[in-house]
């Protein structure tokens, strides 16, 4: 029957396995290895541990931060602890090793958890929504890209912009933005942080912050007892037979020395974004800053610095909305496969879209959502092929690398203008320079904030922070 | 005779969709517009749907509401290195629960009945409450759009 065609075809494109034959009643897909959502997922994202675990695709400057730390930490306990517990007390070791414990914690829970990834929108939403904007614009006529898509809102008196992701096929709320090394949107999007191999957002911020919080205490902690520890060998043998008898002094003093400034300076600056309840995306491009105009305020901040602490840190924790290890169910609508934005535009598209949704659905004789949890049910292959499945990359990445890739989202087939961190037309070159060429300097975990008292953004770059103009530069750029 | 729950799930042929869309009016809280639509003018009353509307927006607020129950909640994870959550369920995914229950029971009290299914907004990563209407099988009419 010729709405089994139309199935049977639309699973083609999705996945290897189709049988044109068969019939949705007896199909050999119900005897098929169940697929998980992770397996399907569209973004850049690798998954690790069937789904449990969710990184960026480039980790490997991830690596380095844990090599940094352990080795660190490894030699602090390996050989000035025994001194330190001997000459002075044993709770310094065991403070260290606390600390250790919750820095090592906090990081691979910033790094293997979900950001907030907003999953894409399935065809039916897609097509209303693509129907409702026509509506509003006037039909197009296809060809050049229209303007881009926005909605106004006013949030608590504040006029915020909603726009549309060309990528994902929503509206985006307000402070998510999408990250163009992952490939998704992210709720309350801070930074992609490469130092943790991962995006920072709504639901790993809290995570990133301890991380570093207590990172700060490590190093300066490590810091003063090694220094001690070389001091009070000092003090019986001399200076420089001290430094023979503990080599790795050396090595952890240097290290900790370069970190402690960047790292402190950055839990300094996220400190203060959290008070004052903005992100980092934010704070760059000068959104509820006063110099935009007088009556600009941040309409999300609950007007003190204590309640704005605990929203941050102690809000209900919300769940993943992606449902990652979830099974594929033959009659839930997959998001649409990752196009770019121009294809995705035309009425016709969207049409054909909505026209092969609705026979697939009418096929079903399954209902679509009769449960909330969905386990175990016969799944459809129904996924994009081309995804990368947790295959390790070497690590490939430099951290000036990464951190260029961080300033210029232009990556991909991401054509839209909308930028979540300063290009380099925005951005004032020096203290762009500075906090790219630092990491290699220092070789230590550092964000992307200024943590040196620079001041990131100047009043002249914030008034030529208009959104039009800058994303004609984006788009020249990018050509 | 109108269709049940499960007589929709086996035979009924979907005819549209409506999909309920996000209010941001007080903030990123999930909230959703309690603006009738037109399509389901015919199906169902105004004051009912609006009903149904705002209790789930009352129970997404209780989810995400900041107050001592939560705080205690964030430091006793954040002092046990967020372990705890691997035995305890967060305060967010008991209430989810409840919202899931919810929608159950008003599918199969009040929308089934007419015809109409809600979908749990989780399921469509909290972005819209998606009601599907179903072809009215009683005179053999599609409900167009």
């Amino acid at each position: 029957m010729h709405l089994g065609v139309s199935e049977s075809m639309r699973e083609r494109e999705y996945s290897q396995i189709s049988t044109r034959s068969s019939t949705p009643m007896e199909s050999p897909h119900q005897k098929r290895v169940l697929r998980k959502k992770w397996q399907a997922f569209p973004g850049q994202n690798k998954f690790y541990c069937d789904g449990r675990i969710m990184m960026a695709r480039q980790t490997g400057v991830f690596y380095l931060t844990l090599v940094l730390i352990l080795v660190t930490s490894g030699l602090f306990f390996a050989f000035d602890c025994p001194f330190l517990a001997s000459a002075l007390s044993p709770a310094i070791p065991a403070v260290g090793g606390v600390l250790f414990v919750f820095v090592m914690g906090t990081l691979l829970r910033t790094s293997f958890s979900d950001p907030g990834v907003l999953p894409r929108a399935t065809p039916d939403e897609a097509a209303d929504l693509e129907r409702q904007i026509d509506v509003a614009n006037g039909s197009s006529s296809g060809g050049f890209r229209p303007p881009p898509r926005t909605k106004e809102v006013l949030i608590n008196g504040q006029t915020v912009k909603l726009k549309y992701c060309f990528t994902c096929k929503i509206f985006r709320p307000p402070r998510a933005s999408h990250c163009s090394l992952c490939d998704n949107c992210v709720e309350r999007f801070d930074h992609h942080c490469p130092w943790v191999g991962n995006c920072v957002g709504r639901r790993n911020y809290r995570f990133f912050y301890m991380f570093i919080l207590s990172l700060s205490f490590l190093t300066i902690f490590i810091f003063a007892f090694v220094i001690t520890h070389v001091i009070l060998r000092s003090q019986s043998s001399g200076f420089l037979t001290a430094l023979k008898d503990s080599p790795a002094s050396v090595l952890e003093v240097v290290v900790c020395f370069f970190s402690v400034w960047s790292i402190v300076g950055l839990s300094g600056f996220h400190t203060y974004l959290i008070s004052s309840n903005q992100t980092t995306n934010e704070d760059i491009k000068g959104s509820w800053s006063s110099k935009r105009g007088k009556d600009n305020y941040n309409p999300y901040s609950y007007g003190n610095i204590f309640t704005n602490c605990c929203a941050a840190l102690c809000s209900p924790l919300p769940p993943s909305l992606i449902d990652r290890r979830g099974f594929i169910q033959p009659d839930t609508p997959q998001p649409a496969p990752p196009t770019n934005g121009i294809t995705m535009y035309g009425a016709t598209q969207s049409q054909s879209h909505m026209a092969a949704a609705t026979p697939l659905l009418q096929s079903e004789p399954v209902m679509m959502s009769d449960e909330p949890s969905l386990p175990g049910r016969t799944s459809l292959g129904a996924a994009c092929a081309s995804l990368p499945l947790g295959q390790p990359t070497p690590p490939t990445s430099t951290p000036s690398l990464s951190c260029d890739a961080d300033l210029l989202p232009l990556q991909g087939n991401h054509v839209e203008g909308q930028h979540h961190f300063l290009t380099p037309e925005e951005a004032p070159s020096p203290p762009g320079m500075l906090h790219c060429g630092s990491p290699m300097g220092q070789g230590h975990p550092h964000g992307h904030a200024p943590g040196h008292g620079v001041p990131f953004y100047s009043p002249a770059s914030q008034d030529s922070l208009h959104e039009d103009s800058v994303r004609g530069l984006v788009k020249l750029s990018s050509v | 005779v109108r269709p049940s729950l499960q007589d929709l799930r086996q035979q009924a042929s979907i005819a549209a969709k409506v999909f309920v869309q996000r209010d941001y009016t007080t903030g990123t809280i999930c909230q959703f517009q309690t603006k009738f639509p037109s399509e389901l003018e015919t199906r169902i009353d105004k004051q009912q749907f609006e009903e149904t509307i705002r209790t789930l927006n009352n129970l997404y607020a209780e989810a995400e509401k900041l107050g001592g129950r939560s705080y205690l909640e964030g430091c006793l994870a954040c002092v046990t290195a967020y372990t705890i959550f691997l035995c305890m369920e967060t305060h967010y995914e008991k209430v989810l629960k409840k919202i899931a229950k919810y929608i159950q029971e008003q599918n199969d009290k009040i929308y089934a009945p007419r015809g109409l299914l809600l979908t749990d907004p989780i399921e469509r990563g909290l972005r819209v409450v998606e009601i599907t209407i179903f072809e009215d099988q009683s005179n053999g009419r599609i409900e167009g759009r």
